[in-house]
């Protein structure tokens, strides 16, 4: 092909031409993004860009001059309802408090030194946590809680009248109202002040070792003084208690002398305890055991070795050791009168120290030697339980103290006393129904029969249900899509409501479903095919539920074991002396739990028993098992729930098959629980007279136990 | 062909550079050292050495900011007397009659006190706690009447402050404690204003404000009416667990309005959110002498509103009860809520809530703010269906544990200062949370929750052990073999040798004590029937009514005679007791049957005999019955299991009046432990199988108590002055009773577990 230059010359050209537009409109697109404000396209989220920790070294200097002003003193008197601004919080419907941090600043005097030491590790850790918490908002116009980043954590290292005039010139200060201050070391020497003595307004303090005096209930947070060395404990070299050598350490070093005479004379009689001192000034990671031997030991590793670990009062009330000791699986004692503990606004403490009063110091072996052993097991674990969950590092601590301030503006969303303090046991979870209550007997049962096709057996078991005195209801629960229902006129006429729903598909689970229409605690849940139980029997088995209202109460009854075979859960259906199923073709159950089986039913069991139209009885005893913790009542003998007419070879094979498959079931429900939680017991409900000696008609239940 | 090559080619350049603009810098940003590892630790070796404390005492840092008078920074360890309290936790009250003190009454005669401050007093003096010996006491209570302090109210004493301080043992209100409903008066309801100073002592306060609360030191206590029960109390209002819990209205109030002054804002606003439909908030402006002259434009409109609803309906048919402040923080409000199970919706500020040490309020009621009024309803609406089941549940628990008469309100006040003294042992959260509450879980008995009956559900496993204790004293008739010795030695009854061998042969026996209660000493050793090697028996002489030896069991605690088979022996060291009395007829099977329903219900009373208690109308009191019934409310403890810790209760909590009345009787000290379990875990007991004769028939009609007349008269009493005790009627009754899963059924006995118990007739 030949090809003309003029043509090359032009191809070119244009080339070129729409390469100049291309890179024109780029530049064009370019300059858009960046020099338009972000607001035209997303309003108000990107206008602030969360704020950077990288500039630490050349943040922007700001000169405090000497006659800068300061704020109003810090106010003893404040409490969340009057020195907090909770207009602040909750803007744009948000359901939780947000936090902004002021940007890196470095504070220096007039002469250019900065009014405090270099920003440490932790208080960077502690902004850090906070960027990347859910609580962070780089608007401070939408913040609920300010935090100024000036390093406040140790009052050794700042100069308080220079901070608090910095305080006092950030934009938002307003006399401190809903910022946070933190701090670890407060007060100074001579009088070791239990506070930061900082020029505070109507700032919240974050502090550790506030006393009950400068602790202002539901307004400051009271946190631990983290410890750096708590890092260097270890979990590998953790001894069990029972190994511990020392029943008692005290590794301060910081002990005032009164009490060290105190605990010397208390070492010289009992070898128990390991009083431990300075070896040498200075060198902080050994310890020299007092007395003659001065034997040295490593520190912190020795709280290892012990079952209890000393916290006293220093100068200032709270020490670091109570992290150390928490780290090492050591109980701390607690001897610091009105010392306020960590978090002690949600922190019941009791549960995993002892508090011995400054008094009582002469007795404090006596003290610990009273407690048991099963105390102190779980005092160890209730410890390392806090100990994980809110103390193991800045980051813990920190979004514990934020989620405590979350907690106190949206009180809605706060956590119990045991979500807070009981480590999570899914053996020991509380029962949603823990008021014990005998059921009032006025209400009845609605009786809820799923069913498919067999009308006539159906309409049998309605004239059956009739008879029941306490039936208030029937719901059937039509679970056939292909067929109607029969029309009004022909079903049986009762003097009892009757409501017939139609369900949308032929699930299992529509038998378990908390249909509005049941409006009594018990529901009586019954296929359409057991017609053989007498109206005593239901009345009675009802009666028996009314006293465990928690639990299943039903007929026909089956049992599991572990087969060591094949190693696994197996299914039994024979009659044994044992129970721990109640099928849910005849039992009586509380409403609650068919909300439970509806809208929290663990893993896919739900799905599965939907699919493979079988187990909806397994899964229900699993689920009321696991959250109770309690085996289901059978009541009355037992009896012949099947048709006689059934009993061919047919249906002896497809028995097998049914046995394998729930077998299969029960294997497979307990590992989506990860534990079997089917409780056996070998008892089950009679009336009071049954099989007495008695004459009949003084018998307020007869007609139970016919095959 | 190329120049599609080269645009794409520009394309891809375009969208490089587009790249490295917008997406590049995160590629920079990783590559940057943390800085975090280069910056100091904020504690290092310098501040320890600051630390250390050279100058003062530490007793003068424990003082802390509280300087000798100034009363409002009281805490224990400054304002409270420990040494006092070192023996024992006594409170003495002083004498209400002039006659310690006559001098100083001469002046100022003792004023009348109300009839709540005279339940209150008379609470403690029936308890456990009281002593008359002032010296002995570590808490002192006022005669002088100081619940109400509103200088306005009829019960207002006059001179307080001159009536306390001539008492000699005021030392400045160390170490009493004040109760207190209503400070200040109008306008302005000033929360310190007590009309006299209280100095040093404990306030027990209704409606404290976090700016006045001590904490540690002072204690919130419910506001409550004049005529609220002493004793007993009224159960809480809900009486099934419904599910979804919602009613009628979602939030209802109905109250007074103020118009002006102190607190008179929150109510005032409160129509702003009344909608009729499923938010009723009305208030009326009508109350007081001169409403009228106060009035504002809305009165009358509100009035008329207010008219159209019923108070008691309201809380019946609420889901949530606003409470909000009146005057003072706390009202009756909240109490009435609560019973009422309508969960508490909390307007008051800085209102410090009623046992707040203890009692996790989270758990019962739902926190507003006064000063985000409008937000109640979104508040309110947002609230899970299983969160408000819940929160009406531990309302119920709440109320019935510690707030339904004034002796639970007074009990919950002493065992919270018990529990600040420093050698005394606390519960945790836990116990004053759940079921059956701090009151009745006694920290003394253990300090592990393993150790009682109600927790080892969660904890696991009672222990698959017990001890059957035997109360035994009838000596064998001695055989009348001619020429034999003149005194044989004696033997115990043959009908105690054969239930000693039918208990030694469970498979979960771990021990046997006998107490002996006869007058003659026990027979020897060698006359006790042989008992597995594993299973020792223990023969313990009580104290007989006529003699008092020391060193006996029982001698330190009044309840001599009976009461003595329920000591808390060191000896029984499994969380299960099979009592037992020497004539029962047991058979192994049945021991172990009743031993494994036992293990499934540890905090209740298993066992055979069962009897029944009945409202007598004809009478006006409480039946006892021995018929055979459909339904029973009492098992006896001639044949039952029950928990260790019962023992404990029924010797260290139980009141003294209790004691007293079977000691003078001595009788019925089971429908006595059956009282204590009932109220401990408000369920009935658990009766099993068959056998309800469970004693040898007195062989021709010899005495026994069983058909003696005056013994059924003599346990009637005893039911009735029991349920006066307690208050009210503890026991509840059962329909069913528990039997092995293949008891009786047609099946071959070689598949059932327990066969004897096939044999046993009724």
């Amino acid at each position: 092909m030949v090809v003309k230059p003029g043509f090359v010359l032009t191809l070119y050209r244009k080339f070129f031409a729409v390469l100049s537009l291309v890179l024109l409109l780029f530049l064009v697109i370019l300059f858009f993004v960046h020099f338009i404000p972000s607001s035209l396209y997303d309003r108000g989220t990107k206008l602030h860009h969360p704020i950077s920790l990288q500039n630490i070294d050349h943040a922007p200097e700001f000169t405090v001059t000497e006659d800068a002003p300061v704020s109003a003193p810090r106010n003893p008197r404040c409490s969340y309802w009057d020195c907090f601004n909770v207009y602040r919080c909750g803007n744009k419907g948000s359901n939780r408090i947000l936090v902004y941090v002021y940007p890196l600043q470095k504070f220096v005097d007039e002469h250019g030194i900065p009014i405090g030491g270099m920003m440490s590790q932790e208080m960077y850790s502690i902004l850090e946590a906070i960027l990347e918490s859910r609580y962070y908002t780089p608007d401070p116009s939408q913040a609920c809680i300010l935090v100024p980043s000036i390093d406040t954590l140790n009052q050794n290292r700042f100069r308080p009248k220079q901070t608090s005039q910095a305080l006092k010139s950030l934009p938002l200060w307003n006399n401190g109202e809903n910022h946070l201050i933190w701090n670890m070391v407060p007060g100074a020497p001579p009088d070791y002040s239990t506070v930061v003595e900082l020029e505070l307004g109507q700032a919240m303090v974050a502090g550790a070792g506030l006393s009950s005096w400068t602790y202002r209930q539901s307004f400051d947070l009271s946190l631990p003084i983290y410890s750096p060395l708590s890092g260097l404990l270890d979990d590998s070299n953790s001894r069990p208690l029972y190994f511990r050598s020392w029943l008692l350490v005290s590794a301060q070093t910081n002990i005032h002398a009164e009490y060290l005479t105190e605990l010397r004379a208390l070492a010289r009689e009992s070898s128990q305890l390991l009083l431990l001192e300075q070896c040498t000034q200075g060198n902080y990671s050994v310890r020299c055991s007092s007395g003659a031997g001065r034997e040295m030991f490593m520190y912190p590793q020795i709280l290892q070795g012990a079952t209890f670990c000393l916290i006293i009062r220093g100068a200032r009330l709270a020490q670091p050791i109570l992290l150390e000791a928490m780290a090492a699986g050591c109980v701390p004692v607690i001897v610091a009168d009105s010392l306020v503990m960590p978090f002690q606004e949600v922190l019941d403490w009791k549960r995993a120290a002892v508090f011995v009063a400054e008094e009582e110091l002469s007795g404090l072996l006596d003290t610990i030697r009273r407690i048991s052993d099963d105390h102190l097991l779980e005092m160890q674990k209730n410890g390392q339980y806090l100990y994980r969950s809110y103390f193991s590092n800045i980051k813990t601590i920190t979004n514990t103290a934020l989620d405590i301030l979350n907690q106190r503006v949206f009180p809605q969303s706060s956590k119990t006393y045991e979500e807070w303090n009981v480590a999570p046991n899914p053996l020991a979870a509380r029962s949603p129904l823990f008021l014990q209550l005998t059921a009032p007997r006025w209400q009845g049962f609605t009786a809820v029969v799923l069913t498919y096709d067999r009308v006539e057996s159906l309409f049998t078991l309605i004239k059956q249900l009739v008879k029941v005195p306490s039936l208030s209801k029937i719901l059937v629960v039509w679970n056939n899509q292909r067929k109607s229902p029969p029309h009004a006129s022909m079903w049986p006429k009762i003097n009892k409501p009757l409501k017939v729903i139609q369900t949308k598909a032929n699930k299992l689970s529509n038998r378990f479903y908390p249909y509005p229409e049941i409006e009594t605690e018990a529901i009586l849940t019954i296929d359409d095919d057991i017609v053989m139980l007498t109206p005593d029997e239901l009345e009675f088995g009802y009666e028996v539920w009314r006293e465990f209202p928690d639990r299943i109460v039903g007929f026909p009854s089956r049992s599991h074991f572990w087969d060591n075979a094949t190693q696994q859960w197996k299914y039994e259906s024979e009659w044994l002396n044992n129970i721990s199923m109640v099928l849910t073709g005849a039992a009586f159950h509380h409403k609650y739990w068919t909300y439970l089986y509806t809208t929290a039913m663990p893993g896919d069991i739900k799905d599965w028993v939907d699919s493979h139209m079988n187990c909806e009885d397994i899964a229900m005893n699993f689920l009321v098992a696991n959250v109770t913790n309690k085996a289901p009542i059978k009541v009355t003998p037992r009896k012949k729930f099947k048709c006689p007419e059934c009993t061919n070879n047919e249906m002896l094979s497809a028995d097998l098959n049914h046995m394998v498959e729930r077998s299969r079931c029960i294997d497979r429900f307990s590992s989506i629980y990860g534990s079997m939680p089917l409780k056996t017991v070998e008892f089950r409900a009679d009336p009071v007279l049954f099989k007495d000696n008695f004459p009949d008609k003084l018998k307020r239940f007869n007609d139970i136990g016919s095959l | 062909m190329q120049a599609k090559k080269r645009y794409l080619l520009v394309l891809l350049s375009c969208a490089f550079l587009a790249y490295c603009y917008f997406g590049g810098y995160r590629l920079k940003s990783k590559n940057v050292i943390p800085i975090k590892q280069g910056l100091p630790h904020f504690l290092d070796v310098t501040d320890q050495l600051y630390d250390s404390d050279v100058d003062s005492s530490p007793h003068i840092r424990r003082m802390g900011e509280f300087q000798g008078d100034n009363y409002s920074k009281c805490r224990m360890e400054t304002c409270f007397d420990l040494e006092r309290c070192r023996a024992d936790f006594k409170v003495y009250v002083y004498p209400s009659a002039s006659d310690s003190e006559s001098d100083v009454d001469a002046e100022l005669p003792t004023p009348p006190q109300s009839p709540a401050y005279q339940k209150l007093l008379n609470v403690i003096i029936e308890s456990r706690y009281f002593t008359s010996d002032p010296a002995q006491a570590c808490l002192f209570v006022l005669a002088i009447d100081t619940l109400d302090r509103d200088s306005l109210s009829p019960d207002y004493v006059r001179n307080v402050q001159a009536r306390v301080q001539r008492l000699r043992l005021w030392n400045n209100g160390r170490n009493h404690v004040i109760f207190n409903l209503y400070s200040g008066t109008w306008p302005e309801y000033l929360e310190e204003s007590l009309g006299f100073n209280p100095g040093m002592a404990i306030l027990a306060k209704a409606s404290m404000s976090t700016a006045s609360f001590r904490p540690g030191f002072d204690i919130s206590i419910p506001l409550f009416h004049k005529n609220h029960p002493e004793k007993g109390g009224e159960p809480g209002f809900v009486t099934s667990n419904n599910f979804p819990a919602a009613k009628k209205y979602l939030l209802a109030f109905k109250g007074k309005r103020y118009v002006h002054g102190i607190g008179s804002e929150t109510r005032n606003s409160l129509y702003h959110l009344h909608n009729e439909r499923d938010m009723v908030l009305v208030t009326t402006c009508r109350h007081g002498k001169s409403w009228k002259d106060l009035k504002d434009e809305r009165c009358d409109e509100d009035n008329a509103e207010y008219d159209r609803y019923d108070y008691e309906v309201l809380l019946q048919n609420a889901t949530f009860c606003l409470v909000p402040r009146g005057r003072r923080l706390g009202s009756f409000r909240f109490l009435e809520a609560l019973q009422a199970g309508c969960v508490p919706v909390l307007l008051s500020n800085s209102w410090v809530l009623p046992f707040g040490d203890v009692v996790d309020w989270n758990r019962a009621v739902v926190w507003a703010d006064e000063r985000l009024l409008l937000q109640v309803p979104e508040l309110v609406r947002s609230v899970p269906p299983s969160k408000v089941l819940a929160l009406r549940q531990q309302t119920q628990i709440l109320w019935e544990r510690y707030f339904s008469s004034i002796e639970k309100i007074v009990f919950t006040t002493l065992e919270m200062i018990r529990e600040r003294i420093p050698w005394q042992p606390v519960r945790d959260g836990l116990a004053w949370n759940v079921m059956p509450g701090g009151l009745v879980t006694l920290p003394r008995f253990a300090d592990s929750w393993n150790r009682f009956p109600f927790y080892s559900e969660r904890l696991g496993g009672a222990g698959d052990r017990f001890t059957a204790v035997v109360y035994a004293g009838q000596l064998a008739p001695p055989a009348r073999s001619p020429g034999g010795l003149p005194q044989p030695v004696p033997t115990p009854a043959p009908a105690l040798t054969r239930l000693l061998r039918n208990v030694g042969r469970s498979q979960f026996v771990s021990r046997v004590v006998v107490l002996w209660s006869g007058d003659r000493p026990p027979p020897p050793r060698s006359r006790w029937p042989a008992l597995p090697g594993h299973v020792p028996l223990n023969v313990l002489q009580l104290q007989t009514q006529a003699q008092t030896t020391p060193g006996t069991i029982g001698s330190k605690t009044a309840g001599a005679g009976i009461s003595q088979r329920f000591f808390p022996h060191p000896l029984i060291q499994t969380a299960a007791v099979l009592s037992l009395d020497e004539d029962t007829l047991l058979t192994t099977d049945e021991v172990d049957f009743a031993f494994q329903v036992w293990k499934s219900f540890p905090d209740r009373i298993i066992g055979y005999p069962a009897r029944s208690h009945y409202w007598d109308d004809a009478k006006g009191s409480w039946g006892y019955t021995s018929k055979w019934t459909n339904d029973y409310s009492m098992v006896l403890t001639g044949a039952a299991f029950y928990h260790r810790y019962y023992n404990y209760l029924y010797w260290h909590w139980l009141s003294p009046l209790l004691h007293k009345t079977v000691e003078q009787s001595q009788n019925c000290e089971d429908i006595l432990m059956n009282f204590l379990v009932s109220h401990v875990t408000r369920r009935p007991p658990i009766k099993v199988t068959q056998r309800k004769q469970y004693k040898d028939q007195p062989a021709g009609g010899a005495r026994s108590p069983w058909n003696d007349p005056d013994h059924f008269i003599q346990r009637q009493t005893c039911l009735n002055t029991f349920a006066a005790v307690f208050g009210y009627m503890p026991l509840l009754r059962s329909n069913m009773r528990l039997d092995p899963v293949l008891f009786k059924d047609p099946v071959s006995n070689m598949r059932k577990k327990y066969r004897q118990m096939e044999l046993v007739g009724s």
